[in-house]
């Protein structure tokens, strides 16, 4: 698309300068509770998602940073759709992965399910 | 996916069905009859369900669904008493069940396109009670 028709489409988003958010990942799962009383253990969900995603993503540009975003626009629905690639392939807690949500700001909210 | 946005408004309410005495009103909504009104700090949260568009990698332009609920919700009931000044609460009960309703009523046309759908309204009577409505009657 031209400058001017990316300006209309995406407004201030589409600032030359680039612009961040504090994002903010859920991720759910689901499952049996286990003899410790645990649906998944909490330690072993933090490291996953932290090495999956927090470690390649975090004060990283989206644009040019994260090869799974592919260099493709970072939109936040984008940006889930990454997200769920970066964690069902190797998922492998005993716990199910079933959805994850990511809040760009408070106000805006995407969520996918996952297989 | 699902995309979700929040709006706030502050509006002020008398749940109280006229075909019924005081007492009766009273013994059903309690404090919430007072006959002066009270007011509430809503919050709004509107999901609609879609794919992004390959193009754009949007699922519904957010500046346009901010101007949707503003028109929509924001303001025609911010700061305003919904008994006397929003229109149907001048008939139907303003209670949170009932302005969610009518909030999916006021959203639904502006937001059902091709590939597109209002998923939930979720109205925050206060941080401790909220309604959710799907459209079902």
């Amino acid at each position: 698309m031209t400058p001017e028709e990316n300006r209309r489409l995406y407004g201030k988003c589409n600032n030359p300068y680039g612009h961040g958010h504090d994002y903010r990942l859920e991720v759910s799962v689901e499952g049996p509770v286990d003899s410790n009383g645990q649906i998944v253990d909490r330690l072993a969900l933090d490291d996953f998602v932290e090495r999956r995603i927090i470690d390649r993503m975090n004060h990283r540009n989206l644009n040019v940073d994260v090869p799974e975003l592919d260099g493709g626009v970072p939109t936040t629905e984008n940006l889930a759709a990454a997200i769920r690639r970066m964690l069902e392939p190797e998922w492998d807690l005993p716990a199910r992965l079933t959805r994850i949500r990511v809040a760009e700001t408070d106000r805006n909210i995407f969520e996918l399910n996952c297989s | 996916m699902l995309l979700t946005r929040k709006a706030e408004f502050s509006a002020s309410h008398i749940c109280a069905n006229p075909s019924l005495s005081d007492q009766e009103n009273q013994a059903i909504y309690g404090a919430n009859s007072n006959p002066n009104g009270h007011g509430h700090n809503y919050v709004l949260e509107v999901t609609i369900q879609g794919e992004p568009d390959p193009i754009t990698g949007m699922v519904f332009d957010l500046r346009e669904l901010k101007e949707i609920l503003n028109q929509e919700v924001v303001e025609p009931m911010d700061h305003r008493f919904l008994n006397r000044e929003v229109a149907p609460f001048d008939r139907v009960v303003p209670t949170t069940e009932n302005v969610a309703r009518e909030i999916w009523r006021r959203l639904e046309p502006r937001i059902d396109r091709a590939n597109l759908r209002l998923h939930n309204v979720r109205l925050y009577e206060t941080h401790d009670l909220y309604v959710d409505y799907g459209g079902e009657s």
